[in-house]
């Protein structure tokens, strides 16, 4: 076990240091540093293993053993417009693309955007005038308890998207961020970065979507940072889909300025294991954010959600809904926690997780968790885990729906409230699909 | 059209039905009443096809097939109907399309073409106007949030989009109004037909003065112990159930001293 760990470790030191040495004149010194800094936590803390709190649900150990070939400089596939055209959101007008982690601008399309916005990947970014506001979100000091998972995309810290929208820029349409998995010669662990800073009063919708070409295997390691400043809002859907073969761990966080607004809204229908770990932090007065999600999974799937919303100042408000749909053999996590501060008088905050367990061989863990240090706050949070109603059932059926069919729109209605609230409507029917054509019937609506 | 032969079915481990059986031709009205507890819903569900209950012997033809043979939903795509006493209440699907598709499901088992959502929200509207109902409802969802008389009004409306064969109406009065009693029961006369069956289930008398039907039978611990014409229901009223009871105890001896 042990050995088996270290000579993982071992692998991505050696990948590393080819890597470093690589980039040594062409990325700024800053952030090679970083990078090793990065380097030396993962090889002290490793991947998590069940033993730690927050994975006693979710074991890595396939990813430990897998043979992940970080930065897979060779694993450049040849994929064209076409290929790539079902993954693309139509409402977005600006778009990074990046395929096995490696950014392709031929895919891309970053013109139609307003004066001073920049939507560019990082090797641009870093050559261009916009390195200083990188240098200075990527290379602030970071959670010296940041987990190894963090840490070795930290290290591997290269490939990446820029969202910078400066004060008062609005961006009416969606700005899309895609990461395809692609079949290669080497399973390739692909270390996603994107960073999105809204000034004071701008505003913007991001769509970051995962998804696999293929089935293949590979190990997506992604951290979001979204900074939301004063008056701004971000409104941020994540869209996971990737091969049922594949394995996708990430973590978004975010941070709200004064009344600024977050709306996050995230979608888990693939992955053979999942985990997104969620950290918004109401830094200032007035700021609210949104935090939902659905995960719709089947047998031979597991997808964790691990929230801390964190009211630290007066006068907040946040609303977490997150909905669960579990089919055969299939198994979740959530584990939410909101946390208020002693300062955060006059905190409102909401959280709900609901489950729908469509077989009797799903299994869903969920934790919600209050932790209030105020005494003038509203707080309430709640969990359940059922089944669909008989009752319901045998009224749809007793109209002449079959079983099967009657069965997905029953599913569809517990979903209903989630999928209302997308605006994009290429996700919405992307979703809309996903439930309604579950059981092999089919259903359009 | 429809025949039921001694029937017996139970719930629960609780024998309701002991013996039932009717012979409902087309174009006929039936009502059939009783006290509470004398098995009037279970049979309504019985036919139905309702999983909690389960039958023990006896037979049920429609249209000369076994109906206890077909599953719900087949039943249903046969041409028998149940307005609910208790409409169930669905979040997140909507009255139109959960009626478009049952409505499709039944085009399609006669062979005939699916209507699209432009189609059908054409036809939604002009039988909406048989039970008077707000197209407002239509893109809600199924019975949230309805009153008691928009649930019933919404399982007539239903009836009124399936053109079923036979409709049972289980308590279709109950918890109305008068005036939301009179636009269901003016629903349902615009709908009976010739070609079609209706069996009203039903405890008060005061339905029949609305949907005048052709039988009435009055049910009591299970078994059909009177059957008469519209005027039994009369009878019923004015007297109450207390003359069946004792007339059905003294024919038919207890169970226990049997």
């Amino acid at each position: 076990m042990m050995a088996q760990a270290t000579k993982e470790k071992s692998s991505y030191r050696a990948a590393f240091e080819v890597m470093q040495a690589e980039d040594a004149r062409c990325l700024p010194a800053w952030l090679l540093r970083l990078r090793e800094t990065a380097m030396e936590r993962f090889e002290q803390v490793g991947f998590p293993t069940t033993d730690v709190e927050d994975w006693k649900y979710t074991n890595t150990g396939a990813i430990t053993k897998g043979a992940f070939a970080p930065v897979a400089a060779d694993a450049r596939v040849e994929l064209g417009a076409d290929d790539v055209a079902a993954f693309l959101a139509p409402e977005a007008s600006s778009r990074l693309v990046f395929v096995n982690g490696v950014y392709r601008a031929e895919l891309s399309a970053t013109e139609n955007l307003p004066a001073g916005v920049v939507v560019a990947d990082f090797a641009t970014a870093f050559a261009g005038e916009h390195e200083s506001v990188l240098r200075a979100y990527l290379a602030r000091p970071s959670d010296p308890e940041v987990d190894g998972f963090n840490a070795l995309n930290a290290a591997f810290l290269r490939e990446g998207a820029l969202v910078y929208l400066p004060k008062g820029a609005q961006v009416s349409a969606p700005i899309q961020l895609l990461f395809l998995s692609a079949p290669a010669t080497q399973t390739a662990a692909v270390f996603p970065r994107v960073l999105v800073v809204a000034e004071r009063e701008s505003a913007a919708t991001i769509i970051e979507s995962y998804a696999s070409t293929g089935e293949s295997r590979s190990f997506t390691n992604a951290v979001v940072e979204v900074f939301v400043g004063e008056n701004a809002r971000v409104t941020h859907y994540k869209v996971q889909r990737e091969s049922e073969a594949a394995f996708h761990i990430a973590t978004t966080n975010a941070e709200l300025e004064r009344s600024g607004v977050y709306d996050l809204t995230t979608i888990t229908l693939g992955a053979q294991l999942s985990r997104h770990g969620i950290g918004v932090k109401l830094a200032h007065e007035g700021a609210e954010c949104w935090v939902d999600g659905l995960y719709l999974v089947g047998t031979g799937q597991h997808a964790d959600t691990h929230s801390l919303i964190d009211h630290t100042s007066p006068h907040c408000t946040s609303h977490q809904l997150y909905k669960g749909i579990l089919d055969g053999k299939s198994r979740a996590v959530f584990n939410g926690k909101v946390f208020v501060h002693k300062d955060a008088q006059k905190t409102d905050a909401q959280q709900s997780n609901k489950n729908l367990l469509l077989s009797n061989e799903a299994r869903v863990d969920t934790k919600p968790q209050l932790e209030i240090y105020a005494d003038d706050v509203k707080c309430a949070h709640g969990a359940t885990v059922g089944q669909l109603e008989e009752e319901e059932l045998f009224y749809l059926v007793s109209r002449g729906l079959h079983t099967d069919l009657a069965r997905n729109l029953l599913t569809y209605g517990f979903a209903e409230e989630l999928v209302e609230k997308i605006k994009i409507e290429s996700i919405k029917r992307q979703l809309d699909e996903a439930i309604l054509n579950r059981l092999h019937a089919r259903l359009e609506v | 059209m429809l025949e039921i032969r001694d029937l017996h079915a139970r719930v629960e481990g609780k024998d309701i039905l002991r013996g039932v059986s009717l012979t409902v031709k087309r174009g006929e009205v039936h009502a059939i009443m009783g006290p509470n507890g004398s098995g009037k819903s279970t049979l309504a569900k019985v036919l139905a096809g309702h999983p909690s209950y389960e039958v023990t012997s006896g037979e049920v033809l429609f249209d000369g097939k076994n109906l206890l043979e077909l599953e719900p939903d087949e039943r249903a795509r046969e041409g028998v109907f149940l307005a609910f006493q208790y409409p169930v209440e669905i979040p997140g699907v909507s009255n139109a399309q959960f009626l478009r598709l049952a409505y499709n499901e039944k085009r399609k088992h006669l062979g005939e073409e699916e209507l699209d959502p432009l189609e059908f929200k054409d036809l939604l509207k002009e039988r909406a106007q048989i039970v008077e109902m707000d197209a407002g409802l239509m893109s809600r969802s199924v019975n949230e949030g309805f009153s008691g008389g928009e649930k019933k009004r919404n399982e007539i409306l239903q009836m009124a989009v399936l053109e079923p064969k036979l409709a049972v109406l289980d308590e279709t009065d109950s918890g109305l109004d008068i005036d939301a009693l009179r636009i269901v029961s003016e629903g349902v006369n615009k709908l009976r037909h010739a070609d079609n069956a209706i069996v009203l289930v039903t405890h008060y008398q005061r339905l029949l003065n609305y949907i005048v039907p052709d039988y009435v039978h009055v049910l009591y611990k299970g078994r059909i112990v009177r059957s008469g014409g519209k005027e039994l229901a009369l009878a019923l009223e004015e007297k109450g159930y207390d003359w069946i009871k004792d007339e059905a105890e003294e024919s038919q001896p207890s169970a226990a001293s049997a």
